[in-house]
């Protein structure tokens, strides 16, 4: 392919936006390609100031970026497709950056599936894109550093946050408040924005209410169970990486994310991933990764080995966060048999609970098997059953069939 | 450039900031279901990142688009199946 890109990167969020700047900066010609209408991925959704340096860096070199694009499918080895509103365009490449990043956990309860019940990082990305969100009553629930983030948002937009409820114990919480004291600046900015928000560990919505949309939620701490009545539910479980297109290209995958080697490099030749994908990590982590993985596609292998001992420091912050809000096995059993555990295809708990392994159950009931391919009841039935999805097929998502057909 | 847009849905006039998503002009409607599922279920924005489909709403005629990760222009014509 003549026109073939030296590196494409698909994803531009940081670890994106990271590795294309470096490689870029080391003379390769860098397109970047993103499913979303804007470049930032979903914690720089907006352009955040404290982003305004990495836009500012991807301005400074020549790197073609497309938003709106979303890669469905391999054409073959170095090509990808990309579906956008005005058809479907052909990315080649030399090297390849996966930096998808990753997506909230959700868990099914009673009640999961009425409107107003969103992902945490979901209800904040709709405030983010024009959601009025003043006076409004929230509850902030699941696990993980999010909803701490999420809820200062919400507050800082006017939301009246009527609780954050963190299913982690304290103790598992305690040894976590440690281990912030390399973070402590952006600790105490989160404690003074959320001050007067009751905090609730080893808390969760046990069910929501509603007929038409969320009305209330009911909440359990310890033995205590109560009911408060609110407009939205954001509720997420800390984060899955998105390993569907490595997967797509053959790349190895362990625990759950792409495996990967110092240089950021896949089980597959010129292919890269960083970021999320690699294992949920956090911000600097992505940054590192990415620079690590630009530099190492560009053949700079002795400046990337020089970001090795910031990875490290990153990492380690990582592990203790992964560990500290490990999912309590009391979430396993908040579903009835006639709850929904897959949204697309109206799949209840009973129905997969006569299946012995994740694909019998899409052989028998469709579960896994509607427009988002897995991508929500996936992480749930891992956490429920222990089951893994065994293969990712072309097209990765549903797309036109005018996509498909080519001419 | 103009700092609003207005765009229609299910037959109501919206004005949103520049760069808002449909579905927050959805929901600044008033309207929270934004279609059925298979079983006929009311459902709404779920991830806010394009990931989940629950949003999927009819824009200008092209059904199954994602209110969520379009962007909101003058004179668009949304429909949802809530």
């Amino acid at each position: 392919m003549g026109n073939a890109h030296d590196l494409l990167v698909v994803g531009a969020g940081p670890a994106g936006m990271a590795a294309a700047w470096r490689a870029a900066q080391n003379g390769l010609r860098v397109c970047v390609v993103d499913d979303n209408p804007a470049a930032g991925g979903q914690i720089w959704r907006g352009g955040p100031p404290e982003a305004q340096v990495w836009f500012e860096r991807i301005r400074s070199v020549d790197v073609k970026v497309i938003n709106g694009a979303r890669v469905f499918q391999q054409l073959r080895p170095g090509t990808l497709l990309a579906e956008t509103t005005s058809g479907v365009c052909e990315l080649s490449y030399k090297s390849l950056v996966l930096a998808t990043g990753a997506r909230e956990r959700f868990l099914p309860f009673p009640g999961w599936t009425l409107p107003n019940v969103m992902g945490a990082g979901g209800l904040q990305a709709l405030v983010k894109t024009g959601l009025p969100i003043e006076g409004k009553h929230v509850v902030v629930a699941g696990s993980g550093p999010l909803l701490l983030a999420v809820a200062a948002y919400l507050r800082g937009h006017g939301a009246n946050v009527l609780l954050i409820a963190e299913q982690a114990s304290s103790v598992q919480l305690a040894r976590f408040a440690v281990g912030l004291f390399s973070k402590r600046s952006q600790a105490f900015d989160l404690k003074r924005q959320l001050s007067g928000v009751p905090y609730r560990s080893g808390c969760w919505v046990s069910e929501a209410h509603g007929a038409e949309r969320l009305e209330s939620v009911t909440l359990v701490h310890g033995k205590k169970r109560w009911q408060v009545s609110c407009d939205y539910l954001a509720c997420g479980f800390h984060l899955v990486p998105n390993v569907e297109l490595a997967e797509l290209l053959g790349c190895d995958t362990e625990f759950g994310h792409v495996k990967v080697n110092a240089f950021q490099q896949t089980t597959v030749a010129n292919v890269y991933s960083a970021g999320e994908t690699t294992g949920i990590g956090g911000l600097e982590l992505s940054l590192v990764e990415g620079e690590i993985a630009g530099l190492a596609a560009a053949g700079k292998h002795d400046a990337a080995r020089e970001l090795f001992p910031v990875r490290v420091r990153q990492r380690k912050f990582a592990d203790l966060l992964n560990r500290t809000f490990a999912l309590r096995d009391e979430l396993k059993y908040l579903s009835t048999p006639e709850t929904i555990v897959c949204r697309c295809e109206d799949v209840t708990l009973e129905r997969l609970q006569q299946h012995k392994s994740w694909r019998e159950a899409k052989l028998q009931t469709r579960c896994g098997m509607g427009p988002c391919q897995g991508r929500v009841c996936g992480g749930a039935v891992e956490f429920l059953f222990g089951w893994r999805a065994t293969s990712v097929r072309p097209p990765m998502l549903p797309v036109r069939i005018s996509s498909l057909i080519r001419k | 450039m103009s700092d609003f847009v207005t765009l229609v849905i299910n037959g109501i006039a919206v004005e949103m900031p520049a760069g808002s998503m449909v579905s927050a002009a959805i929901l600044k409607t008033g309207t929270y279901a934004f279609r059925r599922s298979v079983t006929g279920e009311p459902r709404g924005p779920l991830c806010g990142m394009g990931i989940c489909f629950e949003c999927r709403v009819t824009i200008d005629g092209e059904q199954h688009c994602r209110s969520c990760q379009t962007v909101c222009r003058n004179g668009m014509d949304v429909r949802t199946d809530g």
